[in-house]
């Protein structure tokens, strides 16, 4: 018998160590990212019970309070607001609630819309790289043309033709990222198919179906979770844009965006009404980002 | 006399992102004026990272601690500038791919002065007066054109040529050869090793030759050092280390490589061929790209009319260069690519006229083992699972249990440890996992395996193990084979025949042991010729027959007659296969 | 050369086409007219103007009487500004946000690249985790936070410098005076700077690890040519092909920035006339954009054809 060194004999089976466990273990030695999600789950928490963390409901207008300081403020302010952690706004809504409220649909529209881009992505990238040839040559030569459209334009355009209807918003937001998405999913199907082992599957009499589940997804799966999770604040950011240019959220609604757009006006007589829903929205953003750059050193380490 | 490189007690660590690594460990050697020493060793030995260290040119996760004397000086953690001044003047490198080692958006004619001008302060004319007799030195046609030239508009022998001639023009005192052969066709690292023994003789120069192929380094080196697991195990003249091997390692290398004489255990053909293949034809549309994207497509022709049969317990070789269609001809066979001419009969039955679905259920009888064993297994599946596919997909009637049964079986049949169905092919070895691509061809029970260069990725060590092994696989199952390599001694020791291809067409078929004792065509006589064997002494002397320049594109109309000028008047003529004997056919030739 | 720029001046023009035609349709497709909030015209006149206007025909029809006047250059009238046609409009409007967008551009990619290569020279060092970090900024904070931001910093505050009060100009464009665009183009510049800073410090580390540049290092070449000569070229290659992007970003900033700094650009056009229902002054500012962002694409192509040779030569 051909040795390699072992002697033969009837054990129990030694549990393998797949790349995914390879990776999450890279990805827990990361201090940045580990970091990040903590607090991206704090965010989290903090949106889903948002109502029950404040006496004050979100669109509770008060004119006595109007634009007034947190108790705690060290600067000087025109008056002052006890009770209201984060101060006022300019019609004195509780600006800690507002804040929370606007996590909700922050991170709503992030996460929705990032689903809408990965799903057109994913499904116009996988196809284009599968089936290859003529048609992927011209379904990329689309994405090259549509990617150096400013898209944002004619989100716009759709936003004020539909008056701002809130489904719409999700759907536009995400179909200005697909086109990374797209070619991400494209490149790794087309570098999967001419991967040996599914040459060899096909020797082996795999059925096409079979190939591609079992092995082309497991293997996309990565790099695109990757791109998933730095799609996210880019869509955050798309959406306070439009909410600065007051094609967003509709009143009483809020997110980050109608806050910050607010704020800044108000910037220089109550800027606790800027500085909060940005940090907030700052915090955010860099998390999703660590978080991002990690998975994509845990799943492709290149030893820096 | 001081010796030109002196290095004492070299160690190199790696910082990875899974742990560290000790590369070389304590490792001291010394290469005098004018010498040739080669450093021999398999993947892993720290052969190359030894070299590399010692002139400051580690990646930056690396560090080394040591002493590196050049001619008494020290080198190491000098100043940059001084090691600068070195670097490419006195000492200069040659590295194993020649295409990414290259600077892709510049001119040749640019690399080649760039040091010339900074080391030896040669205003430009006279430079490129010099990169032009550099070339022609090396043998590169044309050379005033080429200097014009970019990278990827030269063929890998000619780019490695030219990285000779960069390596050369400042006339170093030591030239660094880090596997320079490695990625080359057979026929063109015989002409580059050429190149390298006129360098050693003409100029004199010291050279530090790097391989892993113990003929490469029989045929050029004066003294060797082995390398194992980053520590050199052995030292000595050539001589010593080839006739007279000390340490267990090195007697293992040397038997590993396959020796002459070796043959495989006749058999008699019997019955029925169980494959025929007739006239086979592959061709590939090439888009030549021109003007405004309608550009003219060309025809490559792939394979060109290639005709064999094959009975049960028989092996094929299958011989030949880039581009000679090897590879594709295991796939046509194996109805993995569609083929545009001739016909492939199994078991009397055309496969043409066989419906897709039939085709599937008779993967059974013939399965095919890669050249990349980690490419060509999913890393995402555990090696068990992978073995299991096949038979999963061919027999959809067996109980998990069954399967897992069988797919233990087979483990322990190729020599794995069966307690590894779990295991994931990046915690296997090379070796192991070829295995594992055996044990998933051989699991459905085929009655024909092709090997497409199954070895080649492998330690020399390894190769020989698998060899065994599917030497042993065949007389228990009585297998038919076909074994495509470029390595013909590797061939010779599996196959009861051979088959000579280039540029899609046979050149040459014929029983192995005539093949080799008497070749008829030129080309399978470069072939042989080319091929080296682990003896100083026989290397020294012989008398090699070379091909002039580099394969030629298979687009070439031309191409086919290199062998038969005296037609080059008929360009679209192709020399036809002539029977010289009983069994052995030869293509025409002049 | 000559066949490889054809080519892509071949595909230029068709998505010039696309640009056009989807815009049309979409703005068309909303509900609602140029002349809906006006008080109500009786209907003789109504018809009358949309006659006028040739809001009456069908929408193919309309479709293709606006391409025979763009064909002569005829970008039509402005129906809310009665008074000029939007041609006019865009004339005043575009130098100001051209200069703006370009100033701001170059101040990306140059600004951008040093940082970068500071940053890949220096990797894991203290120069670039600082370089990184400033980059993670520039691109988590959006523009109409950096704005008032800095506006308040050193516009209404001033800032102290070298013993010299320096205090920005918060809003106008005085004619294009140095003063007024410092603030503008350095808000609008500031993701631009920090996506490039990244961009190259990735692919300079990427080709500082290739083969040749290995290659470089053993032929005794300093730093400073092997960085110049051999690796700036190829790791340039992926901010050649972010350029159109960029561009389009920056155009999409300079919505905001206008906005803000009340400078009198095509950008409030935009806006303006998508609320406003202002069929052909939307149509003529997404031309004028398309046609920047093509032909900046077109000169990237190009700019990639002479970098890369293997692409030139296919």
């Amino acid at each position: 018998m051909i040795a390699t060194g072992q002697t033969l004999k009837a054990v129990a089976e030694i549990k393998g160590r797949s790349l995914w466990v390879d990776a999450r273990r890279r990805l827990a030695r990361n201090r940045a990212a580990m970091a990040s999600l903590i607090i991206l789950a704090l965010v989290a928490l903090l949106a889903v019970l948002a109502p029950l963390l404040s006496p004050y409901a979100y669109d509770e207008v008060n004119y006595d309070i109007i634009a007034c300081a947190p108790n705690w403020w060290p600067a000087e302010a025109a008056c002052r607001a006890p009770g209201h952690i984060f101060g006022t706004d300019s019609v004195g809504r509780d600006l800690f609630v507002r804040v929370l409220f606007g996590a909700r649909v922050s991170l709503a529209v992030g996460l929705v819309a990032t689903l809408v881009s990965l799903l057109i992505g994913v499904l116009y990238g996988a196809t284009a790289g599968y089936l290859g040839g003529r048609i992927d040559t011209l379904m990329m030569r689309l994405v090259d043309i549509l990617y150096s459209l400013p898209f944002v334009f004619f989100v716009i355009i759709l936003m004020v033709m539909f008056d701002r209807n809130f489904i719409l918003l999700f759907v536009a937001i995400g179909a200005v990222e697909w086109l990374t998405m797209a070619r991400i999913v494209r490149g790794q199907t087309l570098s999967i198919k001419q991967k040996e082992f599914i040459e060899a599957a096909r020797a082996g009499g795999v059925g096409p179906f079979d190939i591609i589940t079992r092995h082309v997804i497991p293997n996309v799966v990565g790099p695109v979770m990757v791109y998933v999770t730095l799609t996210v604040p880019g869509v955050i950011l798309t959406e306070s844009f439009l909410s600065f240019l007051g094609l967003g959220i509709q009143e009483p609604l809020t997110s980050w965006g109608v806050l910050i757009s607010d704020g800044a006006d108000q910037m220089e007589s109550a800027p606790w009404m800027l500085l909060f829903p940005a940090l907030f929205m700052a915090v955010t953003l860099f998390c999703f980002n660590f978080i991002g750059d990690g998975l994509r050193d845990a799943l492709d380490p290149k030893d820096r | 006399m001081t010796a030109l490189l002196e290095i004492e007690n070299l160690n190199v660590h790696f910082a990875l992102a899974d742990g560290d690594v000790h590369a070389v460990k304590d490792a001291s050697l010394s290469i005098q004026e004018g010498e040739c020493l080669g450093v021999v060793g398999e993947s892993g030995s720290g052969k190359s990272q030894l070299f590399l260290a010692a002139f400051g040119l580690l990646a930056s996760n690396g560090r080394v601690a040591g002493k590196v004397k050049y001619r008494g000086e020290e080198i190491l953690g000098a100043p940059a500038k001084r090691l600068n001044a070195l670097r490419g003047g006195a000492v200069t490198m040659i590295f194993q791919d020649p295409l990414t080692s290259l600077t892709p958006h510049m001119k040749i004619g640019g690399q080649i002065v760039e040091a010339l001008m900074l080391h030896r302060r040669v205003p430009r004319a006279e430079a490129e007066q010099r990169a032009r007799e550099m070339l022609d030195y090396v043998r590169i046609p044309e050379s005033a054109r080429r200097l014009k030239q970019y990278p990827h508009e030269l063929s890998g022998g000619m780019r490695q040529r030219v990285m000779i001639a960069m390596a050369t023009i400042t006339g170093p005192d030591l030239i660094i050869a880090d596997e320079p052969t490695t990625a080359l066709d057979v026929t063109v690292q015989a002409q580059i090793l050429e190149i390298l023994r006129a360098l050693k003789t003409d100029k004199k120069t010291a050279i530090a030759m790097v391989s892993h192929d113990m003929g490469v380094i029989a045929g050029l080196a004066d003294r060797v050092q082995v390398m194992r697991h980053g520590e050199i195990v052995e030292s000595g003249s050539a001589d010593e280390i080839f006739y007279t091997p000390r340490h267990d390692y090195t007697r293992m290398l040397l038997d590993a490589i396959p020796k002459a004489g070796e043959k495989p255990t006749p058999v008699t053909a019997v019955g029925a061929p169980l494959l025929t293949v007739d006239d086979l034809k592959v061709s590939f549309p090439v888009k030549d790209a021109g003007f405004l994207r309608f550009g003219k497509t060309q025809l490559l022709r792939a394979l060109d009319g290639i005709s064999f049969t094959l009975h049960q317990g028989e092996t094929l070789g299958v011989v030949g260069e880039s581009g000679c269609g090897k590879s594709t001809l295991a796939r046509a066979v194996l109805q993995l690519l569609p083929k545009t001419g001739g016909r492939v009969v199994w078991l009397g039955r055309d496969l043409d006229a066989t419906t897709q679905s039939d085709i599937r259920k008779l993967r059974e009888d013939f399965q095919i083992v890669f050249q990349d064993p980690l490419a060509s297994l999913d890393p995402r599946m555990p090696v068990g699972l992978s073995i299991a596919e096949p038979l999963k997909s061919l027999e959809p009637q067996l109980s998990r249990e069954a399967l897992r049964q069988k797919v233990r079986a087979m483990m322990q049949r190729v020599g794995l440890e069966p307690g590894w169905i779990n295991r994931y092919p990046h915690e296997l070895s090379g070796g192991q996992n070829q295995r594992v691509g055996l044990a998933r061809a051989m699991i459905v029970g085929p009655k024909m395996l092709v090997c497409d260069e199954a070895v080649s990725a492998l330690d020399v060590s390894i190769q020989a193990q698998i060899v065994d092994l599917i030497r042993d696989l065949q007389a228990e199952t009585r297998l038919a084979l076909i074994f495509i390599s470029h390595d013909l001694s590797v061939v010779r020791r599996l196959s009861h025949r051979v088959m000579v291809l280039y540029l899609g067409r046979v050149v040459e078929l014929a029983p192995s042991g005539v093949l080799y004792a008497n070749p008829r065509h030129p080309y399978t006589r470069a072939l042989l010729s080319a091929v080296l064997s682990p003896d100083p002494r026989a290397e020294r002397v012989r008398k090699r027959e070379l091909l002039t320049g580099d394969l030629p594109s298979p687009l070439d109309p031309r191409a086919q007659l290199t062998f038969l000028k005296s037609r080059l008047d008929q360009p679209g003529y192709r020399p036809r296969l002539e029977q010289v004997a009983t069994d052995h056919w030869v293509a025409e030739h002049d | 050369m000559m066949a490889y720029a054809l080519r892509r001046l071949l595909g230029a023009i068709p998505t010039l086409f696309i640009i056009i035609t989807l815009a049309f349709f979409m703005m068309r497709a909303a509900p609602g007219g140029p002349f809906d909030s006006e008080r109500r015209l009786p209907p003789e006149v109504e018809r009358n103007v949309k006659a006028a206007y040739n809001l009456d025909k069908p929408l193919a029809q309309q479709y293709l009487i606006y391409l025979g006047k763009l064909a002569h250059g005829d970008l039509g009238p402005s129906y809310k500004n009665k008074d000029f046609t939007v041609i006019q409009l865009i004339a005043t409007g575009l130098p100001v946000s051209a200069r703006l967008g370009l100033s701001a551009m170059t101040l990306a990619l140059l600004l951008g690249s040093l940082l970068g290569i500071v940053a890949a020279l220096k990797q894991n060092h203290w120069q670039d985790y600082s370089v990184m970090g400033v980059a993670m900024l520039g691109i988590t904070i959006p523009t109409f936070v950096t704005a008032p931001l800095l506006t308040l910093v050193f516009g209404i505050y001033g800032v102290s410098l070298f013993g010299h009060e320096l205090s920005l100009p918060v809003g106008g464009w005085n004619g294009g005076a140095f003063a007024n665009m410092v603030l503008p183009v350095t808000v609008l510049s500031l993701p631009q700077i920090a996506i490039v800073a990244r961009m190259i410090r990735g692919s300079m580390v990427e080709v500082l690890r290739a083969n040749y540049i290995r290659t470089a290092r053993a032929k005794g070449l300093p730093t400073v040519r092997i960085v110049l000569g051999h690796a700036l070229r190829a790791a340039a290659l992926p901010l050649v092909s972010y350029l159109g992007p960029a561009l389009a970003a920056i155009l999409t900033g300079s919505l905001i920035v206008e906005q803000i700094f009340g400078l009198p650009g095509i950008g409030r056009y935009f806006v303006q006339g998508a609320l406003n229902r202002d069929y052909t002054l939307v149509m003529g500012v997404v031309i004028c954009y398309a046609t920047l962002i093509i032909a900046l694409n077109f000169l990237a192509d190009m700019a990639y054809g002479i970098l890369d040779p293997r692409v030139r030569l296919s």
